[in-house]
């Protein structure tokens, strides 16, 4: 029986050896793969995209804006079939398409890049109102969806809190913005980070990163007339 | 920088909209406002200014009139998302909040991203004389230079901003189209190689690039001088080679450049355009010596930054020799 490489490394349980083919074996840094859980979860049972719909404009979209500590996003993607899983063993070097922050024009499947803080939450608002303002919808009916990823310590640049006021305002309820909490914001945000988003009128929900059914439904309740915020909470404080 | 002199118009007279490219500014709005309804593409992405200009179509078309408040960074931001989706965004504010602002956001959330924009500056470097250094960008042009890719415009009449707005549109690549509140009498027809429009004999002096709305006063400071002069409306891509043909014709390879921005700015073009010969080069332009903090009219900065006619046809007998 013939097996490809992609058969063989799709399962959440692969993860950990898609991310050795870039880092090695060593022990993995936290702020790498505070992520992957969360990442995970969307690619798997939430976004409605896969890789022979990567450029349709019907896609769901989803944003790294947390650019750095990429390998958990890489290695998700091999495990879906965006990428190779040969290709993640050339990370970061010269001629590789995945570097450590990635670049939206050498990997089809990556939407934005991004490294630098603070780009995609604008970025996530903007194209989820020009899948609006195009009034794009799938097959059933529905509109595509826009999910960003941002970390707590990146929401520290002002960046986020323009587009955090405006999308509200501007009503874009096909954005969610999924929030890592693994307290990098020095000194922590009071009353926490989801209190942000919720004074401007998103909606939010809390859960804990591993706990993938709630997380899933987190990403799923419906929130009409309001941009949704998911706050979740890294391994370490499960 | 020479002294300013006495301003002739009352203050009372001075309106932060007339100083800042009115005419330009409504060839701008009408093109736009006749694009939403000519090309789905298009969205316009504003940060509160010109707001008023574009309810009646934004109402038409729901969701290609955005407004993200005072938030420029969002402004970008936005307009990188709409492209990134298939759309073609115009953005437009005060150059200085436009392209100063959230200059991050023009390199990575357009630049990095590949996509483009269609940014519409008002109040290039000193229309808002009197509103202060807050409300100036002269820079604009020498910041943008630092982004590969990048297609600057700078219209001498509100006839060229119509015709370059139409030209942009249907394109994808990033634009900035910076208007003022100054103004030739007549425009040129818009195109990115240089037009001459007037041409030296085999024997004359140089070479007078009129960069947009210094075209009027460079005519008539060289009016006694025999020198081509050569009109671009269009910076960036730099027209070299046209350059090169033109200084080849004439007698001197001598060149001066007139900006209405930062002085220099198109220097490193005009080395390159020249590189397989021997020349002399000179940039007028908003001077880079010191912030000039004075309020007064357009006319005083023009005259304090030796912008005005007299300043240059001084500069133009100084550098060509005559």
């Amino acid at each position: 029986m013939r097996m490809t490489t992609a058969a063989v490394f799709s399962r959440y349980a692969d993860l950990p050896a898609l991310i050795g083919l870039m880092e090695g074996d060593e022990k993995h840094s936290e702020a790498a793969h505070s992520t992957l859980d969360v990442i995970w979860t969307l690619y798997d049972r939430v976004l409605r995209v896969a890789p022979d719909t990567a450029d349709a404009p019907d896609r769901d979209r989803f944003l790294l804006s947390k650019g750095h500590g990429p390998a958990a996003y890489y290695a998700v993607l091999a495990a879906k079939g965006f990428l190779d899983v040969p290709t993640l063993r050339t990370w970061g070097t010269y001629d590789s398409p995945l570097g450590f922050h990635p670049d939206r024009t050498l990997v089809p499947g990556i939407e934005i890049g991004s490294g630098s803080l603070g780009h995609g939450l604008p970025l996530a608002l903007g194209s989820a109102l020009g899948v609006r303002a195009q009034g794009i919808r799938r097959a059933d009916g529905t509109e595509p969806r826009v999910v960003v990823l941002v970390g707590d310590g990146e929401l520290q640049e002002g960046s986020n809190h323009e587009a955090i006021a405006a999308a509200a305002r501007l009503g874009a309820d096909n954005l969610t913005a999924v929030v890592v909490d693994n307290r990098s914001a020095t000194p922590p945000w009071p009353g926490g980070v989801g209190a942000r988003f919720e004074v401007e009128g998103w909606e939010v929900r809390s859960e804990r990163g591993r706990h993938h059914d709630a997380v899933h439904r987190a990403l799923t309740d419906p929130h009409p007339g309001r941009p949704l915020a998911v706050v979740v909470t890294t391994p370490s404080e499960s | 920088m020479n002294a300013p002199v006495k301003s002739q118009i009352p203050a009372q007279n001075m309106d932060i909209h007339k100083a800042s490219g009115a005419s330009m500014r409504e060839a701008f709005a009408a093109t736009v406002r006749g694009a939403l309804d000519d090309d789905p593409r298009v969205a316009v992405v504003l940060a509160v200014i010109s707001g008023d200009k574009f309810r009646e179509p934004g109402a038409r078309h729901p969701g290609r009139v955005i407004d993200v408040g005072i938030r420029e960074q969002a402004l970008v931001g936005v307009a990188g998302g709409l492209a990134l989706t298939g759309m073609r965004p115009i953005v437009h504010s005060y150059a200085p909040f436009l392209v100063e602002r959230p200059f991050e956001q023009l390199k990575i959330s357009l630049s990095h991203q590949g996509v483009g924009a269609i940014l519409v500056g008002i109040g290039g470097s000193y229309d808002a004389s009197f509103a202060g250094r807050t409300h100036q960008a002269p820079g604009d042009v020498a910041v943008l230079d630092s982004l590969p890719g990048w297609a600057v415009h700078v219209p001498g009449h509100p006839d060229e901003v119509r015709q370059l707005l139409l030209q942009e549109i249907p394109r994808d690549r990033p634009v900035y189209l910076r208007l003022s509140s100054e103004a030739n009498r007549a425009p040129v027809p818009v195109s990115e190689k240089l037009t001459v429009v007037r041409r030296g004999s085999g024997r004359s002096a140089g070479v007078v690039v009129a960069v947009g709305p210094m075209l009027d006063r460079t005519l008539e400071a060289t009016a006694g001088l025999d020198v081509t002069v050569a009109y671009a409306s269009t910076v960036r891509p730099f027209d070299r080679e046209g350059l090169n043909r033109i200084v080849a014709a004439a007698g001197s390879a001598d060149v001066l450049v007139v900006e209405p921005y930062l002085q220099g700015t198109s220097a490193h073009e005009v080395s390159a355009a020249l590189a397989d010969r021997r020349h002399r080069q000179l940039g007028l332009g908003v001077s880079r010596a010191e912030e000039l903090r004075a309020y007064g009219t357009p006319a005083e900065h023009a005259r304090a930054h030796g912008l005005d006619a007299e300043g240059i046809a001084k500069a133009a007998r100084d550098f060509f020799l005559v």
